[in-house]
């Protein structure tokens, strides 16, 4: 092939970049499950700029003519300076920027941090943690002197945020991580230039009760028990055995995968089409269940008393989408 | 002075980077590895339901996901006064062998290996899987997917989901195997231990034969005298699962051996103002900064670490390949970093013979997997994760909630010893100002040693690890930058 020819090749390809900032590598981990699949995805594009895995670096996406990427996948939530810059820096040089991954999408579990502030965080990762050694209270600063020059790190923010509340996003593509077969579907819709209008998001309209093939039937929860409280984990509809299960408040595309392994759905395909708060569709779905025998529905107490037995309604009914649901933090003083 | 950056490089969990200063001969006057990059999930812990933290901290590393949820699992036994039934720790340790397979391999075929595969100076842009490929053929490649696969797969069995597994429970396990899927993992795991023999060979055919190699194993840049922890089970021999964690000095004598729940007896951990990460110690010793020598408490754990701080390995064709590295590198301890490449390989024969006896054992398939558990209290776990020991350390209170939670993760572990090996290697290779862009590989293989994990998505894609290096004058103003091209 002649030089010429494999330039005009090149020109044709798609071209690709992917980002991972607050997040744990799962996603890329997810990426690499496509199998062979990924075979495919580098014939049809060329993978501009992927951290993980490129020479690319970030002095090269900023010289990236604005627009120049075809498609960026963008995993993890914006915790520092340096995934806020580069956030913005991806926008800029990409057609299309797709939130890709619980934390990209509604902060993930790492979101759970907005339950803290940076202050709250330092203190304990770096002052009352019981193997911690630190008697002239050190803490991480963003510019220190050592003896021999200067030496920097980026922000840690007080907060986590979901990518959206930082760009403009064109795709939502969810799960923790999203699964194999939604990465290939979103694959071949870019490929085929067959994506949906912006804005959607590239995972099945149902809920995971709708993929999982325990149903709830006509039994009333009327009481919560923890799983490990179970003298055994039966064949059927968790919330049937009294054990807190999301699948009612979630988005599904994940073929139900956790309910196989004996284990209630946590919640990590995030919000359902048109709700605005993963837990409070999770309580007015069991505020519905609970009534399900009485005429009127539930009553307040009800609810409450069952909630209460919860423990914890952040961490369950938010472990997701702490930061990208209506109250989105813990107010701080 | 002038400043050297190396940044961004990437790291497990997102980035690392690297300064590098100069004296004015242009030499290395000292080097420092900072990690920029915090999440707080000991903060965001406290209040979250105890069962929840083996898929929460499972959120810490999606390379390693089932080093945390076991650890977790393990902690919840403690804190809930719980002792699983025997088939449900069978369950774990094999779904932790899957784990093992799949990182293991990774590492040394899509991190490690190019460099040695390739060759550490090769142009960058062979030094990849590409290269591999290119040099070892496209059968291995198809080799290296299939087991890669079948490591995930084990897991994804037993832990319904191999990235991000939900099968761990305070008392056990949640799901127990089928005759069906105790023939194909048994399947697989013959097929993959056929493997890990095969990529011993490799590594002798190409690394061990190549005199050039083995000089730079064994060359100063890469050597580090500290000490060195593992777990070992009651014979010393290492163990991923369960028992002591044993401390061995520079002259492989044990030093310390200890129970987990003990461990804040026996480790502390440093803060440093210009990084993220802990620099954690042997209390016994002390901190006397970033040095190594009998009389820094700097350890180090992972392949190279367990193998050091055990007397051997419990599976037949692994302890023999145990004493052929302590032979041809001239006894224990081993202290060149590069070993740990081939550490790993002896690790990954040993995961496939130990899965190979756990599917086997009548134990596996039974249906008691979990029992009941006591009233809730404080625990610790400990695992050896891929890269090393992996302790969590959990209080609770009387609803079962999490009070308290800390966690000493493995590349924490290394902290100290990353830092030192690449500064060593810099002050190796950079003399007299000269840089070029062949330091930066050979300054990155001092750390991919320890810290594969950024390999796992590397599958079919070319590139090494982005590196930049800036060098700076003496009043900061940008002088050259180099990058691998």
């Amino acid at each position: 092939m002649t030089t010429e020819k494999k330039k005009k090749d090149s020109a044709k390809k798609l071209k690709i970049a992917l980002y991972w900032a607050a997040s744990c590598g799962g996603c890329e981990i997810g990426m690499l499950d496509i199998d062979e699949k990924i075979l495919d995805i580098t014939a049809a594009a060329d993978i501009v700029f992927w951290p993980v895995a490129l020479d690319t670096k970030y002095k090269e996406v900023e010289a990236m003519d604005d627009h120049s990427i075809d498609v960026c996948f963008f995993n993890g939530g914006i915790r520092t300076s340096e995934h806020e810059h580069l956030a913005k820096l991806l926008r800029k040089k990409s057609k299309v920027l797709i939130s890709f991954g619980a934390c990209a999408v509604s902060g993930g579990v790492p979101g759970l941090a907005n339950l803290s502030n940076r202050e709250e965080v330092f203190k304990t990762v770096y002052l009352e943690n019981p193997s911690i050694d630190n008697p002239q209270k050190i803490l991480p600063k963003t510019k220190s002197d050592v003896k021999e020059g200067d030496l920097t790190l980026p922000e840690f923010y007080d907060i986590v945020k979901p990518l959206h509340q930082v760009v403009e996003v064109d795709y939502f593509l969810p799960g923790c991580p999203p699964p194999p077969w939604l990465i290939i579907d979103a694959f071949n819709a870019i490929v085929e230039g067959k994506l949906p209008p912006k804005g959607s998001v590239l995972a099945p309209l149902k809920s995971v009760c709708d993929e999982c093939r325990f149903k709830l039937s006509e039994k009333k929860i009327d009481k919560v028990k923890r799983v490990y409280e179970l003298e055994k984990i039966e064949e059927k509809c968790f919330l049937e055995q009294n054990v807190i299960c999301l699948g009612p408040a979630t988005r599904s595309g994940c073929r139900g995968r956790c309910m196989e392994a004996n284990m209630p759905c946590t919640g990590c395909g995030g919000l359902l089409p048109n709700a605005l708060d993963q837990g409070g569709s999770m309580i007015s779905a069991l505020a519905s269940i609970l009534g399900i025998e009485a005429e009127q529905g539930a009553s307040d107490e009800e609810v409450d008393k069952l909630l209460e037995e919860v423990r914890d309604i952040v961490g369950t009914f938010y472990k997701y989408t702490l930061p990208a649901s209506l109250i989105n933090r813990k107010v701080m003083k | 002075m002038k400043t050297i950056t190396i940044d961004p490089i990437t790291r497990l969990e997102g980035h690392g980077k690297i300064n590098i200063f100069l004296n004015e001969h242009g030499d290395v006057e000292n080097a420092y590895l900072q990690i920029p990059e915090l999440r707080g999930f000991e903060k965001f812990s406290e209040g979250r339901r105890a069962e929840d933290m083996p898929q929460i901290t499972s959120r810490i590393c999606g390379v390693c996901p089932v080093a945390h949820h076991i650890a977790a699992a393990k902690a919840l036994d403690a804190a809930f006064h719980v002792e699983p039934p025997v088939a449900a720790m069978k369950l774990r340790e094999l779904l932790y062998c899957g784990y093992i397979i799949y990182d293991h391999i990774l590492h040394f075929y899509f991190l490690g290996g190019p460099d040695f595969v390739v060759g550490p100076e090769a142009p960058a842009a062979k030094r990849n899987i590409l290269g591999v490929i290119e040099k070892a053929g496209l059968d291995v490649a198809k080799d290296v997917i299939k087991h890669r696969a079948y490591g995930q797969k084990v897991t994804a069995i037993l832990g319904g989901k191999a990235t991000h597994p939900v099968s761990g429970l305070p008392g056990g396990v949640s799901k127990g195997l089928n005759q069906d899927e105790s023939k194909e993992i048994k399947d697989m795991v013959i097929s993959c231990n056929r493997f890990a023999k095969f990529s011993l060979e490799l590594f002798d055919d190409i690394v061990l034969k190549n005199k050039e190699y083995v000089n730079l194993i064994r060359s100063d840049s890469y050597t580090l005298k500290t000490y060195n922890m593992g777990l070992v089970d009651k014979n010393n021999k290492v163990n991923f699962y369960d028992g002591m964690i044993r401390v061995t000095d520079q002259d492989a004598s044990e030093v310390e051996k200890f129970a987990v729940h003990e461990y804040t007896n026996h480790i502390a951990e440093r803060v440093e103002e210009w990084s993220y990460m802990k620099f954690p110690y042997l209390k016994a010793v002390g901190w006397h900064g970033l040095t190594d020598g009998k009389k820094s408490g700097i350890y180090r754990v992972g392949p190279l670490g367990r193998l050091n701080a055990a007397e051997g390995m419990a599976t037949p064709q692994a302890e023999k390949e145990y004493k052929r590295m302590y032979d041809t590198l001239g006894g224990k301890p081993v202290n060149s970093t590069l070993a740990f490449h081939w550490a790993r390989l002896i690790e990954l024969l040993y995961v496939t013979e130990r899965a190979k006896e756990l599917i086997e054992d009548p134990d596996i398939t039974s249906t008691h997997i979990r029992n009941p558990v006591g009233t809730p209290g404080a625990g610790c776990g400990v695992v050896e994760a891929a890269r090393g020991t992996l302790i969590h350390d959990y209080k609770l209170d009387k609803n079962g909630l999490i009070q308290k939670a800390n966690l000493v993760v493995a590349t924490t572990n290394n902290a100290g010893a990353i830092t030192m090996s690449v500064r060593d290697a810099a002050k190796g290779v950079i003399t007299k100002g000269n840089v070029n862009e062949g330091l930066l590989n050979k300054v990155e293989m001092a750390f991919r040693a320890y810290d594969p994990c950024f390999g796992c998505a590397t599958h079919t894609l070319p590139g090494g690890m982005p590196l930049t290096v800036n060098i700076y004058d003496h009043k900061k103003n940008l002088t050259k930058t180099i990058s691998q091209a």
